[in-house]
């Protein structure tokens, strides 16, 4: 989602890079630019003129590194500000409380607050090990009740009942009886939609909060919002003091300037990143991380943390150690890569998390397809064990089979061909003798700050 | 209280919308109307002032910067000379950019079935405005029936059957986890086969940036055209007042997607702006044909330009 705005952050840094000293000049110059690209970013013009202030002061009052010439010295002022406004650190969910511990969600119509509850009821149920109860206290949206039943079933929380007639307090009340007697950990409360503006809705969910006493009070917002994020995160802040903000929707390509301007205003903790439509597509919020992605460093440590957790290790060890051996990696391997890659959330979240990738020209990174690896494996699928061993055998009136059978031409068969022939390549240069040494020495050039100038020392 | 809201009650509903503009306004330092407030004469900070107001009603700064460009320079060459005739000259060149985004809506005799495709972002408000659109055509004398494409979401079915109940019209659906393309094919030869004017099919919202969701859209709409190859007559994508600048992102990929052919805003009557339709009336000029100003289901008006800059410029 930061794509575009790390990209031109990356760009106006780039022009700092190579000058001799951090001047009034050159410097109002990069922060022009920092500010046009945060305002495009749709962060908050109030955030935007407060974080320009203090990068300047900062710039222009700072005794540059030794170590540091003015363009490093300059990314590690703006990216040091960044992390500042983004907040310090994650902050967990606080669930020291006698149980249930309660979590109030609140948030405009259409934030992605009753997909946010599944998704946290998963988190908890899955990482955590709790035992969690969902309600809904949304009695206005005709079936908000039933979807939340239905992703209730879906993620295994115990679902509370209630109904378009009940009044909300009288579900909340209930709910907090109910989870009792079940010896939930947990009780999520989702709310429905509501306007900072609309008072009687307000008033509402003022008297729910009283009521529950949750030790958790959510505000969930779009990371497509505009300069209304502002406003609408402040309203929700003075009518409830949050103890924390999800953005929703950070998969998508909108720039993100929400997840600035929210936390800037309210000073409430961003706690979860939502980065899809499926239920366990949930990110604990590391702002160093996220700040780095936007100058273009990479979050090279959360595609580690989840490497881990997905990437069937067994797998790994056994294509390492038959490479190793010296045995040709063939089109199985292929395509047990293939699937890794879609378990690690496809090819585009992998890219996202890589430095330097918003390096590459914009056509390049929508050329990889996640759609693309689907079919190619498809393609995979549809030959002989034979086949995908010795692929040397397939030959034309093969290719026609296969093409038949996964419903594609013999163009793309052809492609996949010569794509496993340079991954053997690749491969082939990595086992060989020296080959890995070198391409650790070449990520680690990728991995300091301003990247593609530490490539190219 | 829902009653209230269902009914739009009080006051004409340009009044309220004015008066929702009017509110985010007092929250800010410097609203756009407040600003140009008294014959004042027009200095640096009067315009620097001018151009944080845009800014903060989401314009964009590309379009913000041309807006004020061009009232710097008549400025300058002493055309404008106060605040008032500033003012004046602002909403003129502001009712310039949306004007050619009016259009009204129609549904020609010669389309039985006529079909529409309600397309958007997750959350943007499209099952709501089918509700509020079914209602708006109805009224109109015509036959409406719904299609329950949105077979992702949880419960998004049962949500719009409850609209097709309040409504009175009948709604095409099999279930979660259908195949959305089938669902609107049957509402097609549903429609076609009752004698139905309108169809509306409801999508399963999507982010933009997933490039095999987009590619679902443009089956169902191949699928459909296998019926009927004017189908659909109508895809309305529908945008949330209070996206910021990816609103242009949402136009432009839905579009290549689908072919959209106009626009809902929706949720105008909350703090948010949608300052942004400027922008969209300068880089990718779609129809607006409908506002959103409401969860109740008389709360869809046509989009008239001179009311929605009056609004954004109202003084208290």
């Amino acid at each position: 989602m930061f794509d575009s705005l790390s990209e031109r952050l990356t760009q106006t840094l780039r022009g700092i890079t190579g000058k001799a000293r951090l001047t009034e000049e050159n410097v109002s110059a990069a922060l022009r630019d920092v500010r046009m690209a945060l305002l495009e970013a749709d962060v908050a013009l109030p955030v935007v003129k407060d974080f320009i202030d203090t990068v300047k002061r900062r710039a222009l009052g700072s005794v540059v590194d030794l170590s540091l010439n003015p363009g490093e010295a300059f990314v590690k002022i703006v990216h040091e500000e960044l992390v500042r406004v983004m907040g310090e650190a994650n902050d967990a969910l606080d669930l020291n409380t006698k149980p249930p511990a309660i979590i109030l969600m609140a948030g405009l119509q259409g934030a992605g607050k009753t997909t946010t509850v599944a998704k946290l009821a998963r988190f908890l149920k899955e990482r955590h090990k709790k035992k969690v109860a969902v309600v809904s206290a949304d009695v206005y949206r005709p079936a908000a009740i039933t979807q939340l039943q239905t992703l209730a079933a879906e993620v295994g929380a115990y679902f509370i009942a209630s109904s378009g007639d009940q009044q909300p307090l009288d579900i909340a009340r209930r709910a907090v009886k109910e989870a009792g007697t079940q010896f939930a950990d947990v009780l999520l409360v989702d709310t429905a939609g509501r306007l900072a503006i609309d008072a009687d809705m307000m008033a509402e969910i003022q008297l729910l909060q009283a009521e529950l006493e949750p030790v958790e009070t959510l505000f969930v917002v779009d990371a497509m919002t505009g300069q209304d994020a502002a406003n609408t995160a402040k309203a929700f802040n003075d009518a409830l003091n949050l103890t924390g903000v999800v953005l929703a929707k950070a998969d998508g390509d909108a720039r993100g300037g929400a997840a600035l301007s929210v936390r800037a205003i309210t000073g409430k903790p961003i706690k979860f990143l939502g980065m899809g439509e499926k239920t366990d597509a949930l990110e604990p919020f590391y702002p160093d991380r996220l700040a780095s992605r936007i100058l273009g460093m990479g979050d090279v440590l959360s595609l580690i943390e989840e490497a881990e957790r997905k990437v069937d290790k067994q797998k790994a060890q056994k294509l390492a150690r038959k490479l190793q051996k010296g045995k040709r990696f063939d089109l199985e391997d292929f395509r047990d890569q293939l699937h890794q890659m879609a378990n690690m959330g496809g090819m585009g979240s992998l890219m996202e998390k890589l430095p330097g990738m918003n390096q590459l020209p914009p056509g390049a990174q929508a050329q990889v397809d996640d759609g693309m690896f689907t079919k190619m494996a498809v393609i995979i699928d549809s030959m002989t064990s034979h086949e995908r061993r010795f692929p040397d055998v397939i030959n034309g009136s093969r290719k026609q089979r296969i093409a038949r059978g996964s419903g594609t031409q013999v163009p793309d068969v052809n492609r996949v061909l010569k794509q496993h022939k340079q991954m053997q390549k690749m491969m082939k240069k990595v086992t060989r003798k020296g080959g890995m040494q070198k391409m650790m020495r070449g990520l680690q050039g990728m991995r300091t700050p301003g990247g593609p100038s530490g490539m190219s020392r | 209280m829902s009653d209230t809201k269902e009914n739009g009650g009080k006051g004409g509903f340009w009044k309220r919308l004015s008066a929702s503009l009017g509110k985010t306004r007092s929250q800010l330092a410097a609203g756009v109307g407040n600003l140009l407030l008294g014959e004042k004469e027009i200095d640096q900070e009067v315009l620097d002032d001018l151009e944080t107001a845009l800014l903060l009603t989401d314009v964009g700064i590309d379009t913000t910067q041309e807006i004020m460009a061009d009232l710097s320079r008549r400025v300058r060459r002493k055309e404008l000379n106060d605040t008032v005739a500033l003012h004046g000259a602002l909403g003129l060149l502001l009712k310039e950019l949306v004007d050619p985004l009016v259009k009204p809506f129609e549904v020609p005799a010669a389309d039985r079935p006529f079909v529409i495709f309600m397309v958007g972002v997750n959350g943007a408000g499209k099952t709501t405005s089918i509700g509020k659109l079914a209602r708006y055509l109805k009224q109109q004398g015509l036959s409406v029936m719904l299609a329950a494409g949105d077979t992702f979401r949880a419960a998004a079915v049962e949500q719009l059957q409850a609209w097709g109940e309040r409504n009175d019209v009948a709604v095409v659906a099999q279930g979660q986890g259908a195949d959305s393309a089938s669902v609107v094919y049957d509402a097609v030869q549903a429609a076609e086969s009752r004698g139905i004017d309108v169809l509306i099919a409801d999508t399963a919202g999507r982010l933009q940036a997933k490039t095999n969701l987009m590619e679902e859209l443009a089956k169902i709409k191949r699928v459909v055209q296998r019926l009927n190859a004017r189908a659909p007559h109508e895809v309305l994508l529908v945008l949330d007042a209070g996206v910021g600048q990816n609103a242009l992102s949402q136009v432009r990929e839905f579009d290549a997607a689908t072919g959209v052919t106009g626009l809902i805003l929706t949720k105008l009557d909350g703090t948010a702006k949608a300052g942004v339709v400027f922008a969209i009336a300068r880089q990718v000029r779609k129809p607006i044909y409908f506002i959103g100003i409401g969860e109740g289901i008389d709360d869809l008006k046509p989009f008239a330009a001179e009311s929605f800059v009056d609004a954004l410029l109202a003084n208290e």
